[in-house]
């Protein structure tokens, strides 16, 4: 959070467009697909796994859904079903071979991101899908704050994040995550159905997965194969930033949103000052490493007191 | 075999346990027998099939032949959770709390009280309110002295966190507290203290089986013991009648007992 505060201050001194409620808008919409994925890749996180797929399986969904509404002329909330379910299916296939056939996470999602990516190159014969019923891209569209416009997106992203952090926090499945996450043995033998948990959260983050789906067809407007290819590794950057231990356990959910804009600030400031991406990238790098040896630091610092 | 004067029913009764795994025998036809308010040590050499039998008690594991009594009543427990329903706590040496979770939070993992009314029944709510006074009187009741039910379990030392283990497993055991090996992480001080709980835990009423390879500790606290050989019980003694050289003796089997002790104390 002070490492957001900062870098906006930064930008701020930098460029006189960076502090505009237009330009905070764009950054929103820019960290929105990766900041839904997140709220999935964290509750993946919290229970000492990792999901590569979701990039995967997003692209996915918005391909399904895509298609289903122009080539086959489902109506639009039909389509949008049939997405979430193929993302919720893959999400169930994770945690069914993390579950049952106790395969580690990084496994089972290294192959299911292949899978997926498969699946829609060949679904869609890597072609965009576009021509979409004006209802699927509504998301996208905006509303007025004073002199800003904001997306329904952005509002929906936001509430997403509020209901996860209160579901995490103030329920018993909420806890039971953690405490899988923290020890998996524990929660066992205090009677907490750790498989069944393990199964939910990977169909819950491919929910998640879903709804970044129809986010990103409403904020192009069109079905893309392509996309989501670099988002698995911005949501764990997301969430790394965000404070959550990758050990599983520890963290707060609303880190992840303060992670993905932290990512989304650096890009649009250093837009903004003229940096080339390829630097973006390379500071971002840089980023993760110390933001994550900081708080490795004051928690062993904090654990020794 | 019939358990008819009520002050020396056994509160938990095994009679043959047998539990093989492939070639090797690790119950053999193994008995005990807990008594109403007493703390009873089994020992016994590596092997001797004591952590079998317990996690058999503790509903661990399902023995392949024999009989478990609670008060009185044959039960089969298929899993932990099962003979925890049945009113039967442990303590795992590995303690089994969750370290980054608040104290409160861990005495009622899997059994969170949730919130009175439409909150609690339809939206699941936590009553986080009622868990941390709950938590507080637990421990208090038990006299383990911790400053806040709010702090992570990972800022206590083990002997505080050996505390809150015990305090989660006296809470909710309505007929026996099994103990495995509770100090064997632990320095003398804190040693002392939890067999001061263990202690406590007896005097509110519970009946505990305690296992341990700590003979000083056995001998302190216990007020029979119970020793396992080879997959059975040879012996029960009583502390104050035997040296810690005997039981040693009986355990390795150096020495024998005629008398099968143990069922009905005169």
């Amino acid at each position: 959070m002070v490492a957001l505060l900062l870098a906006c201050a930064f930008f701020a001194a930098q460029s006189d467009r960076f502090l505009t409620g237009q330009n905070f808008s764009l950054i929103l919409q820019q960290v929105i697909v990766v900041g839904v994925i997140a709220i999935g890749q964290t509750l993946v996180v919290l229970t000492a796994g990792i999901d590569l797929s979701c990039g995967m399986v997003m692209a996915l969904g918005s391909i399904v859904m895509s298609k289903a509404a122009v080539d086959h002329g489902l109506g639009p909330g039909t389509a949008i079903a049939c997405g979430m379910v193929a993302t919720m299916a893959f999400g169930f296939l994770n945690g069914a071979l993390i579950t049952f056939v106790r395969l580690p996470p990084f496994i089972v999602t290294l192959g299911t991101l292949n899978i997926a990516f498969a699946i829609t190159q060949i679904y869609s014969e890597s072609q965009t899908v576009s021509g979409l019923p004006d209802t699927m891209v509504a998301l996208g569209d905006t509303f007025s704050v004073g002199s800003t416009s904001v997306t329904y997106g952005t509002v929906l992203m936001l509430a997403l994040y509020v209901l996860a952090w209160f579901a995490l926090r103030e329920t018993a499945a909420g806890r039971h995550v953690y405490a899988a996450g923290n020890n998996a043995e524990a929660a066992r033998l205090m009677g907490i159905p750790t498989g069944r948990l393990i199964l939910a959260v990977y169909t819950l983050a491919g929910l998640a997965y879903g709804i970044a789906a129809l986010l990103a067809v409403a904020r192009t407007g069109v079905g893309d194969p392509q996309a989501g290819q670099t988002d698995n590794l911005d949501s764990i950057t997301a969430v790394v930033l965000g404070g959550t231990s990758l050990f599983g356990g520890r963290g707060v959910i609303l880190g992840s949103l303060v992670g993905a804009l932290i990512v989304g600030v650096f890009r649009n400031g250093l837009t903004l000052m003229g940096v080339a991406s390829v630097y973006q990238i390379l500071i971002t790098g840089i980023l993760v490493i110390l933001a994550v040896a900081a708080d490795q630091l004051s928690r062993r610092r904090s654990l020794r007191s | 075999m019939t358990a008819t004067a009520p002050p020396s029913t056994p509160v938990l009764q095994a009679r043959g346990l047998v539990k093989r795994y492939g070639h090797v025998t690790a119950l053999d036809g193994a008995d005990l027998d807990l008594l109403p308010g007493e703390i009873l040590a089994v020992i016994g050499d590596n092997g001797a099939g004591k952590s079998t039998l317990v996690k058999a008690l503790s509903g661990a594991l399902v023995p392949d032949a024999g009989e478990i009594r609670l008060d009185g009543r044959a039960v089969r427990f298929h899993s932990p959770a099962d003979a925890r329903r049945q009113g039967i706590e442990t303590v795992y040496q590995d303690l089994a709390v969750a370290p980054a979770m608040t104290i409160a939070e861990n005495l009622f993992l899997g059994r969170e009280l949730r919130r009175a009314g439409v909150p609690g029944s339809l939206f699941r709510l936590l009553d986080k309110k009622r868990m941390a006074a709950e938590a507080a009187s637990h421990l208090q009741s038990l006299q383990i002295g911790i400053a806040s039910v709010r702090q992570p379990v990972e800022s206590l030392s083990g002997g505080q966190r050996q505390g809150v283990a015990v305090a989660r497993s006296a809470a909710f055991a309505r007929h026996v507290v099994i103990m495995d090996e509770p100090t064997a992480a632990l320095g003398v001080k804190e040693s002392k203290m939890v067999l001061d709980l263990i202690r406590r835990v007896r005097d509110k009423g519970l009946p505990v089986l305690l296992v341990s390879h700590n003979m000083p500790h056995v001998f302190e606290v216990a007020d029979r013991i119970h020793v396992a050989r080879l997959g059975k019980r040879v012996a029960v003694v009583r502390p104050s009648e035997i040296s810690m050289a005997d039981a040693v003796a009986i355990m390795t089997g150096a020495m024998t007992v005629d008398t099968p002790a143990g069922d009905a104390e005169a």
